[in-house]
This record gives structure tokens, sequence and C-alpha cells, in this order.
């Protein structure tokens, strides 16, 4: 039997009968077995998954119908899902178990998704490359000695590998955009608000977000016109109508402008990565889009800004994590400052202290206004330079990361490096504003990510540009040649 | 030396805002329940989850801006006030540091003296109260109970206007009062609805600047404020005087010993790393909103007080006391109206019943006798049918629980007042006649001597008598 690899096609094939939620639940699962060497899934909830197939067949024969109904998708394991293991990549919550699932996770089950699962990421979404699991690396299925990029990089690989149909991520400073370049898929980080956060665990309260990842733009406007939505429990929600992302699709990309935005043409941008968004832009060239340049003046500043505020939310968000009421716990504390003190050594990894330790620093007394406010009064004119941006051009175009998937280890020991992976990602998260991003072809046998980043709620353009490029070329359709063992 | 130093205190309030649910969650808010049975995921701090405003706080805390004549800010906000401590689960607390919702204001204290001075206040903003530790009866470990995680507080900071214990006791009280009247919080003390953190120091008389100061924390009763306040004081001077220097602290007042004592945890430096809150959104209030929160407030204890005295020409110090529970003011209004005699209302309510709540240790919610009684009763006296001594007898057997009406109680015990001549010059000849040494004296000039016989009618009657006829029957008899 061959499955359909995307959503859209699942949707119409069990539709159509040519299989069941059961048979394709049971292929995913067979495949994560076989595949288990790339340490995607942290959890695989194979029993509850099999049945929830068996419901929404039993669902379909008797008539019923949902938008996603036996669909087999991933979460990341950030999001809390009721009785089952839920860690954020941390080994602070190795027994957590939720008594409440997160709305995202709540939203597509309502639609009729199936979940296979709990997929790897980087601790409390804080890395680049996955390298920053409790749980171990997750690898890159297009060359297994090499990052999938973080923090979503189980998301990334499980959907690139074919171990789910789609997966959910999380983004605060390009945790879905990044793995999905160097996997080779599409993912879109909605507008800040746009889905609620409810029930996901927190890194950087006025950052996270999360969107979905998934081989298609077609795909993407699938699963983000279920996930997005004002929640009364999330008050950063926020409360506009969810248009349909799927009609929107076949809107034309000719008469629009794109902006390229110089500042992110620079040096530091891989040579034949560069070359590969070069022809991507000649491809909305051709589907009639005008190209203008842009210059967004504050967005070099987006780095140092990003780590001074990500990290201070950080460190309150994560004072939660004492070994008080829940999670991992010292051996025979001898006093409440051991407890805590131990347990959060023992219980929290080195990346995950260095930003909680960062962010502690830039909010006491007496470095607050150098670092934490400026980073606010940075952010402002980020926006601002955003702002001016969209007076000209409908969207924005370049690339998503510097350079194609790096090698496991080869950066763990430089930290600035590291980081300087979102140095293209983190501008659209500190404005707040849709950002996508999509295979646009391979350099040295890795793929190529380009970033498309558009105005407030403004997600329907981008997934309709996107899926217009993709109607032209078939780079969404490259897939890692993988052996099975 | 006492007048050589100047006391300067000033007090943080913290009041528990009678809301049904937490301010972030939707959590009960009951007192007394079963340990953590009141505290959801939320008031756990467990991961994922997120707070969001029970809207029915801002009512309240826009009502006691505007019961003090503060500015209620258009635009407030949260922030996280960073520290670990067991009884806070997310390792931060919610509250307002730099734009709280009430902004000044101010309010009239009424001094033992009969004067009254007006106390500034800095502020009053919104925050969630923390669970409680319990040290007892855990061998070793301690107990968490959160069921109080996450209650709406008011924190209430007033500017270092008090000068003296019983002027911050007055201030205390005054706030008491007012949150009750203003339906904010229930104001039950012993539960910790109201605590207070005193704000002491002491300086040179004449000196401008403020001295060191120590803050006296969670002080739950009037009485133990007040000993809190002054045994800082004494402790303070004491140190001053010989020589010494005042560590600026936070202090625990133990009831059980009578004295402060620094605090032992958490309090070493706290830097509390506060940053706005980005879970949630900046609070909005319009003036349209402001406006609907003033019509719907009640007349507020010193407006009270002022209409008492002009309305009933009663005495100002009656008034206020009529006015500090908006229940017995009330109370005594319907008593007024019943029986058409406020100052004999003011008599009765204020000393009578107010007496008799006292001795048997009960509140004003709980009282045994309703205003329809008490009016009736008063009705009685007024008209004559009864004397003041029958009356307070029958408000005893009412309160007692007698369920009879005043009236048919006064039949049945055949308690009307005798008034007819008929019946009552009887009574006094015998009395005269039984008292001849005393009748002498009377006639040749004692006329002090009237009440004595008045009294012995009186007692004779069984309180029936009408004492005023008795008065003219014995002066006209012994003429």
């Amino acid at each position: 039997m061959t499955y359909a690899e995307t959503v859209a096609g699942q949707i119409s094939d069990l539709a159509a009968g040519k299989y069941s939620s059961e048979e394709l639940t049971r292929h995913y699962l067979q495949r994560i077995e076989a595949l288990k060497t790339l340490n995607c899934y942290i959890t695989v909830t194979s029993e509850s998954a099999l049945a929830a197939a068996r419901r929404a067949d039993s669902a379909r024969a008797a008539g019923h119908s949902l938008p996603l109904l036996g669909v087999p998708i991933a979460h990341k394991d950030i999001f809390c899902t009721r009785n089952e293991l839920t860690t954020a990549g941390s080994r602070m919550l190795y027994n957590f178990a939720p008594p409440y699932d997160a709305m995202v996770v709540d939203k597509l089950e309502k639609a009729g998704a199936v979940m296979l699962g709990k997929t790897n990421m980087d601790e409390f979404a804080m890395g680049s490359s996955n390298e920053n699991s409790f749980y171990g690396p997750v690898r890159n299925p297009w060359d297994v000695t090499r990052v999938p990029g973080g923090s979503s990089g189980g998301s990334a690989a499980a959907v690139a590998a074919g171990l789910c149909a789609a997966a959910t991520g999380t983004d605060t400073g390009g945790s879905i955009r990044q793995p999905a370049a160097l996997c080779g898929i599409t993912g879109l980080k909605p507008t800040y608000g746009r889905v609620s956060r409810w029930g996901m665990i927190a890194f950087a309260s006025s950052l996270d977000q999360a969107g979905p990842m998934t081989q298609t733009a077609m795909d993407a406007a699938l699963m983000l016109g279920i996930m997005a939505g004002v929640d009364p429990r999330d008050s950063t929600s926020i409360d506009s109508p969810v248009p349909d992302y799927v009609s929107s699709l076949e809107t034309p990309v000719s008469g629009m402008t794109i902006g390229i935005c110089e500042d992110f043409m620079a040096e530091g941008l891989d040579t034949a990565s560069e070359v590969r968004i070069a022809d991507a832009i000649r491809v909305f060239e051709s589907l009639g889009a005008t190209i203008k340049p842009i210059r967004l003046p504050h967005v070099r500043y987006s780095v140092p800004a990003y780590y001074v505020i990500a990290p201070a939310e950080a460190s309150a968000n994560l004072s939660r994590y004492d070994g008080v009421r829940f999670g991992y716990r010292c051996k025979d504390p001898a006093s409440l400052e051991d407890l805590y003190k131990r347990s959060r050594s023992e219980g929290i990894g080195p990346e995950v202290q260095r930003r909680i330790m960062v962010g502690a620093f830039t909010l006491s007394a007496g470095f607050y206004d150098a670092y934490y406010r400026k980073a606010q009064q940075v952010r402002r004119l980020i926006s601002n330079d955003f702002k001016s941006a969209f007076d000209q051009v409908d969207f924005l175009v370049g690339p998503t990361s510097p350079q194609p998937a790096f090698r496991l280890g080869e950066k763990s020991d430089d930290q600035v490096s590291m980081y300087l992976q979102d140095i293209y990602t983190i501008g659209a998260s500190l404005a707040g504003l849709p950002a996508l991003s999509m295979p646009v072809g391979l350099a040295a046998g890795l793929p190529v990510g380009l970033q498309l980043i558009g105005r407030h709620l403004d997600e329907a353009r981008l997934l309709g540009a996107a899926h217009q490029f993709q109607s032209r070329t078939h780079w969404h359709e490259a897939r890692p040649e993988l052996e099975i063992s | 030396m006492m007048s050589d130093w100047e006391v300067v205190i000033g007090l943080e309030i913290h009041a528990q805002l009678n809301t049904r649910s937490k301010i972030f969650s939707g959590a009960s808010t009951r007192f007394g329940a079963e340990p953590n049975s009141q505290a959801c995921a939320i008031d756990l701090g467990f991961p994922g989850v997120l707070p969001a405003v029970n809207q029915a706080v801002y009512p309240k805390a826009v009502a006691f801006g505007l019961g003090i004549g503060a500015s209620i800010s258009h635009v407030s906000a949260f922030d996280r006030k960073n520290y670990f401590y067991p009884d806070l689960p997310k390792g931060y607390q919610i509250t307002q540091m730099d734009r709280p919702i009430v902004v000044g204001g101010s309010v009239e204290i009424p001094l033992e003296d009969g004067t009254s001075r007006e106390i500034r206040i800095t502020r009053a903003h919104l925050e969630e109260d923390a669970g409680k530790s319990l040290h007892e009866d855990f061998h070793g470990s301690s107990g968490i109970d959160l069921n109080r995680a996450g209650t709406p507080l008011l924190e209430i900071v007033s500017e270092p206007d008090l000068r003296s214990a019983s002027e911050a006791v007055a201030y205390a009280r005054y706030i008491h009062q007012l949150i009750r009247y203003l339906d904010v919080s229930d104001g039950e003390m012993a539960e910790g609805s109201m605590r207070c953190d005193a704000n002491v120091s002491l300086r040179r008389v004449g000196s401008s600047e403020l001295g060191t100061r120590t803050e006296t924390k969670n002080v739950n009763s009037f009485r133990f404020l007040e000993r809190a306040i002054d045994h800082e004081i004494s402790r303070q001077r004491g140190i001053l005087e010989s020589g010494g220097v005042i560590r600026q602290e936070t202090r625990l007042y133990d009831p059980d010993r009578d004295e402060t004592r620094p605090m032992r945890s958490k309090e070493t430096a706290m830097d509390y790393r506060y940053f706005p809150e980005p879970d949630l959104l900046p609070v909005e209030i319009d003036d349209a909103f402001i406006e609907a929160v003033r019509n719907s407030m009640p007349e507020l204890p010193r407006e009270k007080a002022a209409r008492f005295e002009a309305q009933y020409s009663i005495a100002a110090a009656d008034a206020r006391t009529l006015s500090t529970d908006p229940l017995l003011a009330d109370y005594f209004e319907s008593v007024a109206a019943l029986c058409g005699d406020p100052a004999m209302s003011v008599n009765w309510v204020r000393v009578e019943l107010l007496a008799r709540l006292r001795r048997d240790g009960i509140e004003v919610p709980a009282l045994p006798v309703s205003p329809e009684q008490l009016g009736a009763l008063l009705k009685r006296i007024k008209d004559q049918t009864i004397s003041g001594k029958v009356a307070k007898d029958i408000l005893d057997a009412l309160w007692r629980g007698e369920t009879a009406s005043v009236d048919d109680y006064i039949k049945i015990h055949s308690l009307t007042q005798v008034s007819d001549a008929s019946s009552l010059e009887p009574l006094v000849d015998r009395i005269i006649a039984g008292n001849p040494k005393q009748a002498e004296q009377y006639r040749a000039g004692k006329t002090k001597l009237l009440g004595f016989f008045v009294g012995q009618v009186m007692k004779e009657s069984g309180g029936k008598a009408n004492p005023q006829q008795v008065n003219e029957i014995v002066r006209s008899r012994l003429g």
C-alpha cells in the first residue's frame, strides 16, 4: 500500500476509503520504530494512537466528518497532553504527565487528528540544534551526522523523514523556521497571539508562539486553520476572526511587491545558500511579483536584544521547577535551600541554566535599565523598521538560516556562533510578525530554507505566496534517502 | 524621654477582595476548606498554564479608589516579583509595581480627642496572595496549603503620616470600615482577610529627615497592631538612646511573647527582579466604567455620619458610632423610622443593643432582635403604653428568642403601664402611709425625697406605673 505523504493527500485518501486511519497509523508507528535512531520522538503513544485511529474510522463509517479525521500527527513535547508524558526535553519533567491538554492539542484532537507521540526538542525550547535535549540529540534525516536544527528539531525531522503527516512546533526566536529550513520542510510561526499558548510550556512568554510544521504550504494552511483563534485562558491571544487559509492559497503573487531585506543578505550567509535564495526570488519574479530592496536598520541589534529579553522571561518562567510539587526532586534534601539548589542543578541542563543566570542578572537591581529596558527599546525600534517596510512591500523574503545543517557537536563549544543561527529569524519574533520557512533547493545535498515575513495577522498572504511557489517548483517534494533498518 | 523623639509610621494593609474565585484562576476563595482542595493547576504553578484576570476585581479596586478620593489609572499593569518560597508556587508573585490601579487619595481619621486628621494614601494595587506554610505537625518537614494562593489582594499603602500606635489603629479601623462598606472585602481579620505591615521609625523632634525604619509584618488584629507598634517604638527608642543604630529589617510580631523579632527567612537583601508580566495585557479602565462604579457605590461612613447628624439632629459622636458599620446604621434608620423618635432610637441602639452584643460576644449580622421588633417596642414607650423599665425586660425576652410580637407580649404579660389616677392614688397613699418619717421630712422641705416615693411606687407596681403620673400624684398628696 502506498500512502499519501501530505495531510491534504491523506484527507482525500481517507475520505475515498483508499485505506483506513488505523492502517495509516500503523504504517507510521512501524516507520517510527524502524527509524528510531533518528531519535525524533521522546514518547510514542502507540496504543492510544491506534485507539484514536479506530475511533476515527468508526466515526467515518457512521457518516461523521471532521477536517483532519484520522490524520496522524505529532506534537512537540512542549505541549501538555493529558495523562501523557510531557517533558519539554528536560530531566526536570522526566515524570510529568499533566492533567490537562494544551489548547492546540485539544483543537487538533477535536478536528479528528490522531496523535502518534511527542517529538524531541531542545530542553525548554532553548537551542538551535536539538543537542540540548536530555533525551539525546535528534539526527537530521538528510545526513544523520548533522543536526536537524532546533528547538523543534524532533518535529522537523519527523515530518522530513515521513514519521508523521504533520507536526506542531513552537517558535520563540526561530525554533519552527530554522529546523524547518535545515530539514527541508515548511514551517510557519504565526503572528504572536494568533494561536493560544494555553498548555504550552513557557520559555519566553512575550515571544513564544505555536505553529504548524508540514511538507507543504497547503498542509500548513489546513493545520493553522484549526490551531488559530482567541482563547479566554490566554489573555495575549488575539480576538480576530480566523480566515479560511486554504481558500486564499490561490491568490496570485502577480502585482505584489516583495521586499528583499539587504541586511539579511550580508556577510556570514553561506554562498551556496545565497544562490538558492536568489533563484527562489527569481521564481517569485517570474510569477509577476515586483522585487524591492529594503533596509531594516535596527535588525542587526535583534540577536543581543533577544538574548536579554528571552532569558529574562525564562528566568521567571522556569522558577516553578523547584522540586516541590512535580517533576524531578533531588535525593534526600537536607534543607529547603538544598532541595531547590540540587533539584534545579540536577534537573536542568547547562544551556538552560546559563540562560536562567543571564536572565536573573539582566533583571537585577542596577542592571535592569542597562539591559532589560534597553532591549525593550530596541525591540520597539525593530518593530518600527518592519512597519515602515510594510508601507512599501507586501512581504519580505530572505534566508532562514546562515547555512544548511551543521554537524553534531560542531558548534557545541561556541555559544555565540550557535546564537547567531537565529540571526535572520529573531527580528520577526521580536516584532511579533508571522514568518514562514520553506525549502528552495539543496546545497551540497542539504536543504536550504527561504524565509517569508508578513504583516501582522497576514498569515494568509504568506501561505498563499508559499503555495504559489510550491505550485511552480518541486523542492518541497524532495525527500531524504533513508536506510530503513 | 519620649518627647525628644517623633514617631513616624506608615501602614501597608493587605485586604483580600471578597470575590468568589481567585484573581487569576477559577478556583474558589472560600475560607477554611481542606488544605489544597481549592487550588487548581494555575494556583499550583503547573507547566504551561496561564493566568487570566478575574474581571470582578476591577470594580472593587475602583470603588476603593473612589472611596478615598484617589485617581484611578486608565492604564495599569501587572508585574512579576521574583523570589523562591514553597508557598509561592510559580516562584514569582503577580503584582502591580510600576503602574498601580489606584494612585493617591486620603482618609480623615477620627482621633481620641474628638478631632480628626488627614492621612494620605500613596497607592493601592492588585496582586495575588501566597499560600500558607504550615510548620506544625509534620515532623521535621513543613506542609504547604495552597488554598490561599491566588486569592485577590488589594495592597493599600499609606504615606508615613501616622504619629502613634493609636493613630495607626484608628487609620486601620477606618480602612477596615471602608472596605466593608464598599463590599470590597469581608475584612475578617481573624481569617487573614485584612493584614497589616507596619513601617516604624523614630526621628528627633524637629528633624525633617526620616529615621531608619523597620517593617513589622502580617499583624492581623487591631490590638496586636497597637502592641506591635508600641513595642517597636520602645525597642527603637532604647537603641537610639543608648547610641545605637537601627537596622533596616523585616520583623515579625509574636503576640504570645508581645515582642517583635527579626524574620529569619528570605529577607536578607532581597532583589525581587521586577519586570512586566508578559502573560497579561495592561489593564484599561475608561471613564464610563469608573462612573458606573461611582453610581453603584453606597454612602460612605463619613457621608452617612454627616447625614445622620443633620437629618436626625443627633450628636456627632453618636452619628459616627452608628456609621461605623453599615448594618448597624441601617438598623438604626429602620428603628428610627418605625418608632418616629430618632433620639430614643440612638439611645437604644447605641446603649442597649451594643451592650448586649458586647456581653454575648456577637456581631451585628447575628443580632437576635430585628429592627421591626425594636421599633415596635420603642413605639410603645413613646405612646406611654409601657415604661422604659418594662421595655428593657421585653428586650431581654426578645433577645432570648421570644417569638410573640411586642404588643402581644405586653398583653399576655399584662405589662401595660398604669396611668389612671384611680388605680395609682390608693397605691401612692399606701406607700406614704408606710413611710411616715420620710413623708415628714419631705413636708419639712426635703423635696429630694420625691424620687424615693416614686421609686417605691414603681417597685410596688412591678414597673407598670406611669412614672410621670406617679410623680404628680405623690407631689399633690404630700404638698
